[in-house]
């Protein structure tokens, strides 16, 4: 019960103190304060009728206390921030500090690691230890990274505010390349990140609930997030056009669907929903033989005139290989600039083999074996290596 | 209010021809002239480039003046602005009308403490 109420309820109640207070880390230890006392009380006096209030309420005491004694200790430095403490803490800006908080972990003036850290720590509660583990980094480098975010929030004056109108969509698209690239940490294996990533892009939605590229994110996760169940298989991955669609989540297919038709209402496209609807195409398939793939190659048309990355170029090069055909396919895939990139030599490698041309197909899959690391993917790509006659 | 230098970040060499440099000029001033009307300006001024400047450091017990700057670089400190504003934000968007008017990076830098 705790574990949820803390899951749930953290970065709403650091968002409330962080305005109370206007201190970060003043508020992330009340809050953290305020859950070890729900676990040494909750299971003796009862689960409170409102524990989100209650943790709010208490961690708002805890940081009036704890600030109270460094003020008798250090001299007179507290007594401002004690008199912002003294502020109702529950109102109805409750929502708006979730956003604030949001948009100040993922301020542009902060390293890119460093707003993801911030952003799981403070508004997904996850701990330093867990985010260290997820990112593959010592504890300590993770701990240190958090600290100097924390520093820089507090000395540079980074504002907890939602930004203005003329600022806000590129802001916005700052917070919602931080939810992405988490959430793609997660589908790169690290499983409970794809899953944290869905809450914040369901707190964003719930917080900006007209924001199209808000919907289009949450959708394009969702409707991923649907097929993980079918990804992998004996260890192995799967594709797309090999994968048992049984196994795909209809309820999240259901709710990426609905918010993609939300979007084409809005009528506003923009990079996520472009994929998220490219991604509805795939699910609308009853096998991957009735893929339309002329409706997916119009979607990347799309997202190259709204967002023309490498990436999404060599997404495209695929879609161009399933209508044109192989040959078309790979003549896209040679002119681009991504030889660092695992997909890239697989996509390459893939198209290769489908041409026939075995020995080039092998060196293609070496190379991308070479550039990843995740186990399923290698040994995917291992046995289709292994297929080529050479 | 908190207090922010910007730093206008300048490569090493000649300045652009008059021509250029007139209009930026006109141009930073009338941001300077914004920021007086808003109560924000504090300071500001182009620095002499390195090769004017003189190093004093210790050696020993004694104090001693060297020619030159402290570390040779690319690039420069060539003009310091102080501002007066709410919050990072305020600064960057001060820091963008730099920017814009001159081409060159600028290092937007908060002082320690309030004002």
């Amino acid at each position: 019960m705790i574990e949820r109420v803390f899951r749930e309820e953290h970065g709403r109640a650091v968002a409330v103190l962080v305005r109370v207070f206007g201190d970060v880390d003043v508020a992330e230890e009340a809050v953290q304060d305020a859950f070890v006392e729900a676990v040494r009380r909750w299971p003796s006096d009862g689960t409170p009728p409102s524990p989100a209030g209650w943790i709010i309420t208490t961690a708002r005491n805890k940081a009036i206390d704890r600030l109270r004694r460094e003020a008798l200790r250090d001299g007179k430095q507290a007594e401002a921030v004690l008199i912002g403490g003294g502020e109702p803490v529950v109102d109805g800006g409750v929502e708006d500090d979730r956003l604030r908080l949001m948009f100040t972990c993922c301020h542009p003036a902060l390293g890119l690691q460093a707003r993801v850290a911030l952003t799981l720590r403070l508004l997904g509660g996850l701990s330093t230890v867990e985010i260290a583990r997820a990112f593959l980094v010592p504890e300590k480098t993770m701990a240190q990274r958090l600290v100097r975010a924390k520093a820089k929030i507090r000395d540079a004056r980074i504002p907890y505010r939602v930004p203005e109108k003329a600022e806000l969509p590129e802001r916005l698209s700052g917070v919602l390349a931080v939810i992405y690239l988490v959430f793609n940490e997660g589908y790169a294996g690290r499983e409970e990140l794809g899953g944290e990533a869905i809450r914040l892009g369901r707190v964003l939605r719930e917080l900006m609930p007209d924001e199209p590229e808000v919907l289009g994110l949450l959708a394009l996760m969702l409707l991923v997030e649907s097929r993980k169940a079918a990804r992998i298989k004996g260890g192995e991955l799967v594709l797309l056009s090999q994968q048992d669609r049984g196994l795909w989540d209809r309820g999240l297919v259901e709710e990426g669907q609905a918010l993609v038709r939300r979007c084409l209402a809005i009528d506003r496209p923009g990079p996520y929903q472009i994929q998220a609807a490219i991604n509805a195409v795939h699910s609308d398939a009853a096998t991957a033989e009735d893929t339309r793939w002329d409706q997916i190659l119009e979607l990347y048309d799309q997202l190259m005139a709204v967002a023309p990355t490498p990436v999404a170029a060599l997404n495209r090069a695929v879609a161009v290989a399933e209508v044109e055909g192989p040959e078309a396919g790979l003549a896209l895939v040679d002119g681009l600039d991504l030889g660092r990139y695992y997909l890239f030599h697989a996509i390459r490698a893939d198209l290769l083999r489908r041409l026939g041309r075995d020995a080039e197909a092998a060196g293609a899959y070496a190379e991308a074996i070479e550039l990843t690391e995740n186990p399923a993917e290698l040994a995917f790509l291992k046995r289709r290596r292994r297929g080529l006659r050479v | 209010m908190k207090l922010y230098a910007l730093n206008m970040i300048q490569p090493v060499g000649d300045p652009p021809p008059p021509e250029v440099l007139d209009k930026v000029m006109a141009e930073i001033g009338e941001i300077r002239r914004d920021l007086e009307l808003e109560e924000s300006w504090v300071f500001g001024r182009g620095l002499h480039g390195p090769e004017a400047s003189t190093v004093v450091r210790l050696r020993g017990d004694e104090c001693v003046a060297t020619d030159g700057p402290w570390t040779e670089g690319k690039e420069h400190i060539g003009g310091i602005t102080i501002i007066q504003v709410e919050d990072l934000d305020a600064a960057l968007k001060v820091a963008a009308r730099f920017t814009k008017a001159t081409g060159l990076p600028i290092e937007v830098r908060p002082f320690v403490g309030e004002v």
